[in-house]
């Protein structure tokens, strides 16, 4: 059963300024469900919509089933997540995690009994006294979250609410945040900027650029069948390798420098002479002897991570980048032989950047996996 | 900071003497008012010896005790007004959205430029015929809107994140609540800072008290001081000086206890 639906639904300001276009979607109960996109891509707004905190300008908003536009934030049954945590400075942790419970003068007992359980599951009992000032970021954090648990409110939104914290914490924490969800059985809506966030944690995940929905799909969807070439950059890391390409003959010519030897079969269903650009993965810019190499690149930077090694060549105008496993000798200005084969190629339209046929290799694994 | 002694000796020196000077007037009438008369009328700057005559004076042949509670009365009056009014408005400028705010503000923003004598004479006809001359409430009324104070107030609010707000919309609670529970608890040290400056402009407010009151039952201390002078053929300095010192007393006192949050209140926001 849907939770809530969106159907067309747009938002702008002063009826010029368009910041969401005719959105349509719907979330299920139970799910987890992430907006990503880079800032000003309009994910805060929707999310503040569907709060409440912030109007429709048209189309409609359902919860359960109902017509929501006009209904007051507290009447919605939900909780939220801020970026900032929005925690009282003046009140104890105490005092802020049951401030909405006592806004709804809830029964003190079950106050107390609420607040028991919550802190004992965020691991907050020892900081009940304290002042928000008196903690650490990762500490607010879970406050913040203890804050939304409490009101056992069946809808979760939260807003960018990893940011502040270090690299580390927020491994943690996204982990934890998942356990509760699935835990609590939440409906959760949250806004991301961070890709790795939204493939890590989302059931679904819906990508916005500009306003306009690009793709809404499961993460490993997104990432092997990227709609579009916003969809296919801004989904993993590093990106996808891209190049501006053309069929002639038996090759696939990609930046004027790299020809790949196509069969038939595999861009039967591609327009001859139009333009395209291809895009790889990084990892399927494999790693190979001499021997088997189809090309030889140049090396321009080198990364070592420990566990792996990034490798950015040259091709044409644009820079690609290969992630190798194990730690590579590779050195800058080195010529090294590549592996690349057009069953790993995406394709997309140069004029309008929509996918026009994924990566083929993709799609046999899927089909083993099935 | 380091610095090389010559220059610590020189800079304090100056400062010893630009403090004495800021200061001469004040420690002068300290000193008057424990002066025998006779000395005072010689011209000795240190006296030989000191004496309380000129407080017992003070209170003895004035109503200065009434006169205090007067001032007292008025001061907290307005100071209270203008807590209440200030924030409410402050509140409405920050958190409440309606059409023409920012233009209204600066409106009331302008009305800082009038200085209250250019408005003495319409406040006085109002009050007249609202027949409040000669009541406390008459005395405080004019001054309980403030823009200066609404425009601190709102500077405050504007700090407090937008999300404390609607975190609280998203609780369920309404305007009037969220104002009590959170915006005026956050914003407490300018509170402070602006109860304190209304009190002291009010606690030495001179014009409007000697307008708006004839009778000595309600009259505020600084008419009553002017009284001490007026009233004797020969001037008594002695007793002057003493019934300044006592009207200063309060304002010191308030000076000491709220510095702190003065100085953290009338520079908030300044920086960062």
């Amino acid at each position: 059963m849907s939770h809530i639906e969106l159907l067309n639904v747009s938002k702008s300001y002063d009826k010029q300024r368009s910041v969401l276009n005719e959105i349509d979607v719907s979330i299920e109960k139970g799910e987890f469900f992430v907006l990503v996109g880079p800032s000003g891509s309009g994910k805060s707004t929707l999310l503040r919509m569907i709060a409440g905190l912030e109007e429709i300008t048209s189309g409609t908003l359902h919860m359960n089933g109902q017509v929501v536009n006009h209904l007051p934030p507290k009447d919605r049954h939900l909780s939220m997540v801020f970026q900032n945590y929005a925690l009282y400075p003046h009140l104890t942790v105490e005092q802020n995690i049951l401030f909405g419970l006592n806004a709804k003068k809830m029964d003190k007992k079950e106050q107390k009994k609420r607040l028991h359980e919550t802190a004992e599951m965020m691991g907050l009992t020892e900081l009940l006294k304290r002042k928000p000032r008196q903690l650490s970021g990762g500490q607010r954090q879970r406050v913040a979250l203890a804050r939304s648990v409490v009101s056992e409110a069946p809808l979760c939104l939260m807003d960018e609410p990893l940011s502040n914290l270090d690299a580390k914490l927020r491994a943690h924490m996204r982990m934890e945040i998942r356990r509760l969800q699935k835990k609590l059985g939440l409906t959760m809506v949250y806004v991301t900027h961070d890709q790795v966030e939204a493939m890590t944690m989302g059931d679904r995940i819906m990508v916005l650029n500009d306003g306009k929905v690009q793709q809404v799909g499961e993460p490993i969807a997104l990432y092997n069948e990227p709609a579009n070439v916003f969809v296919a950059s801004f989904i993993g890391s590093p990106k996808m390798n891209m190049g501006r390409a053309v069929v002639k003959g038996q090759q696939l010519v990609v930046e004027d420098s790299l020809s790949i030897p196509v069969e038939a079969a595999d861009v039967v269903d591609l327009p001859k002479n139009r333009k395209m650009i291809a895009g790889i993965r990084a990892e399927h810019l494999s790693q190979v002897t001499s021997d088997e190499k189809t090309h030889v690149l140049d090396v321009i930077s080198v990364e070592h991570l420990g566990n792996e090694t990034m490798v950015t060549f040259e091709v044409g105008r644009e820079f690609w980048t290969a992630k190798w496993l194990g730690q590579q000798i590779v050195h800058v200005g080195d010529r090294v032989p590549v592996g690349l084969s057009v069953k790993n190629i995406s394709f997309f339209d140069a004029e309008t950047g929509e996918l026009m046929k994924a990566a083929s290799s993709q799609k046999q694994k899927e089909g083993v996996a099935i | 900071m380091i610095m090389p002694l010559y220059k610590k000796v020189v800079l304090y020196l100056l400062l010893s003497v630009s403090a004495f000077f800021i200061f001469a007037p004040a420690i002068m009438a300290l000193v008057m008012s424990f002066m025998p008369s006779e000395q005072i009328l010689t011209g000795t700057i240190i006296p030989d010896s000191l004496t309380l005559d000129h407080y017992r004076q003070a209170f003895e042949r004035f109503p200065l005790l009434s006169y205090l509670t007067n001032s007292l009365i008025v001061s907290l009056l307005i100071m209270a007004g203008q807590l209440l009014l200030s924030s409410l408005a402050a509140y409405a400028f920050v958190f409440l959205e309606f059409k023409g705010r920012d233009a209204l503000f600066f409106l009331f923003i302008a009305t800082m430029m009038i200085p209250f004598e250019a408005s003495i004479i319409p406040n006085f006809q109002t009050i007249r015929d609202m027949n409040l001359l000669n009541t406390y409430t008459g005395l405080s009324l004019p001054f309980f809107a403030m823009a200066f104070g609404t425009f601190l107030l709102r500077q405050t609010f504007k700090q407090i994140p937008k999300e404390l707000k609607e975190a609280s919309e998203i609780a369920g609670m309404g305007d009037l609540k969220f104002y009590l529970t959170v915006v005026l608890p956050v914003a407490k040290t300018s509170l402070v800072t602006l109860g304190v400056y209304g009190f002291l402009s009010a606690w030495n407010m001179y014009l409007w008290p000697l307008l708006a009151t004839t009778d000595d039952s309600v009259r505020t201390v600084q008419i009553g001081l002017k009284q001490l002078q007026s009233q004797e053929q020969l001037n008594e300095w002695g007793v002057i000086m003493a019934g300044g010192i006592i009207v200063v007393l309060p304002t010191l006192i308030l000076l000491f206890l709220g510095q702190k949050k003065l100085q953290k209140g009338l520079t908030e926001g300044a920086l960062k």
